[in-house]
């Protein structure tokens, strides 16, 4: 499957799309994927409420395993792969994690700047009014 | 069957570049726009994600994250919404191997899947908006209530697509046109679960955490 003249669609396992495609083979990745998921979501609410941990790292590492998970449900239940059947699908969702990426550390960065600079300190909000 | 193996057999060499191959089969374009609406649709959750993220501190006041929230609920919506994505994933080799009683049965798993997952998150909501924690109480909860309920609505109509898509297999049975908007169901189905995956880490693991 290296030479196909189309690009595959996505959420199908191959070029050929209909059967094909062996269920027992395909059982097996949906299988895997549901393992990979179970685990990384487990790991996500061990890590978010056990004390073992350095609290203030937590979130960043809630982050990670999130996308782990994302990348496993790309992977095992989406089909989406690096192979050259896969072109489009693959440029199609890196331009969409690449709008995401912007709006939201966009926002977040601009919002922060907007309070840093906007909001006068509390003791300076608490001063008595002189005029 | 034997027809698309034959023709699978031809030298792929000898195959003209895709420039030449003429317009692609209506499954993979089908899909293919599909999928852009998709991401598309994950640039709207992306912008009520940042407007949450801006806002989760933003209480007036009233409840926080870490005092509403109930993570061993969201657990099992967690656990029925990767579930139902696994049955949705069983449901369409079902449909490529055009079993008829294989789709009914994981198309079913895969509904009452989802309307737990509904039914927990109403039930969530209502115990919320009962507790003096409704939209209007804060900027926090507007974006709370926006952000999971958006999520809500597209799970509802991802019920109804998926019942209505039992109903053309039963009349219309396994035909191109089906199948295709079955392979679409699917790509909606597992592209929910991808963001109740950020939705639960973002909203209730780092809203506990924090």
């Amino acid at each position: 499957m290296t030479d196909t003249r189309y690009d595959r669609a996505p959420g199908d396992r191959s070029i050929l799309a209909d059967a094909e495609e062996s269920t027992a083979s395909g059982l097996l990745l949906y299988t895997i994927g549901l393992g990979l998921a179970a685990g990384l979501t487990v790991t996500s609410f061990w890590a978010a409420n056990t004390l073992l941990l350095w609290a203030p790292g937590i979130p960043l590492g809630l982050a990670t395993l999130a996308i782990a998970q994302m990348g496993v449900h790309l992977v095992f239940f989406l089909h989406i792969t690096t192979g050259p059947d896969n072109t489009n699908n693959v440029l199609a969702l890196a331009f969409g994690v690449l709008i995401v990426t912007i709006l939201v550390a966009g926002s977040l960065w601009i919002m922060a700047n907007l309070n840093d600079n906007m909001m006068p300190p509390p003791e300076l909000m608490n001063l008595p009014m002189r005029h | 069957m034997n027809i698309a193996v034959a023709i699978d057999d031809v030298d792929r060499q000898a195959l003209p570049p895709a420039s030449e191959a003429g317009p692609a089969p209506k499954r993979i374009v089908v899909a293919y726009g599909f999928w852009i609406f998709l991401l598309s649709d994950i640039v709207m959750f992306a912008a009520l994600f940042a407007a949450y993220a801006v806002l989760r501190n933003a209480t007036a006041g009233g409840p926080t994250g870490a005092q509403l929230f109930n993570q061993g609920s969201v657990a099992i919506e967690t656990a029925c919404l990767l579930a139902s994505s696994y049955t949705c994933g069983l449901m369409s080799l079902a449909v490529n191997a055009r079993n008829r009683e294989a789709t009914y049965l994981f198309a079913g798993i895969t509904f009452v899947l989802g309307a737990v997952f509904l039914g927990l998150e109403i039930r969530e909501f209502a115990g919320m908006i009962a507790a003096d924690a409704a939209p209007q109480r804060s900027a926090f909860l507007s974006a709370f209530f926006t952000l999971v309920g958006c999520h809500g609505l597209h799970v509802s109509a991802g019920l109804i697509w998926l019942a209505v898509m039992m109903a053309q297999v039963e009349l219309k049975g396994f035909r191109a046109t089906v199948k295709r908007r079955l392979l679409c169901f699917s790509l909606f189905w597992h592209a929910l679960d991808i963001i109740w995956v950020w939705l639960f880490t973002v909203v209730y693991l780092m809203g506990a955490a924090a």
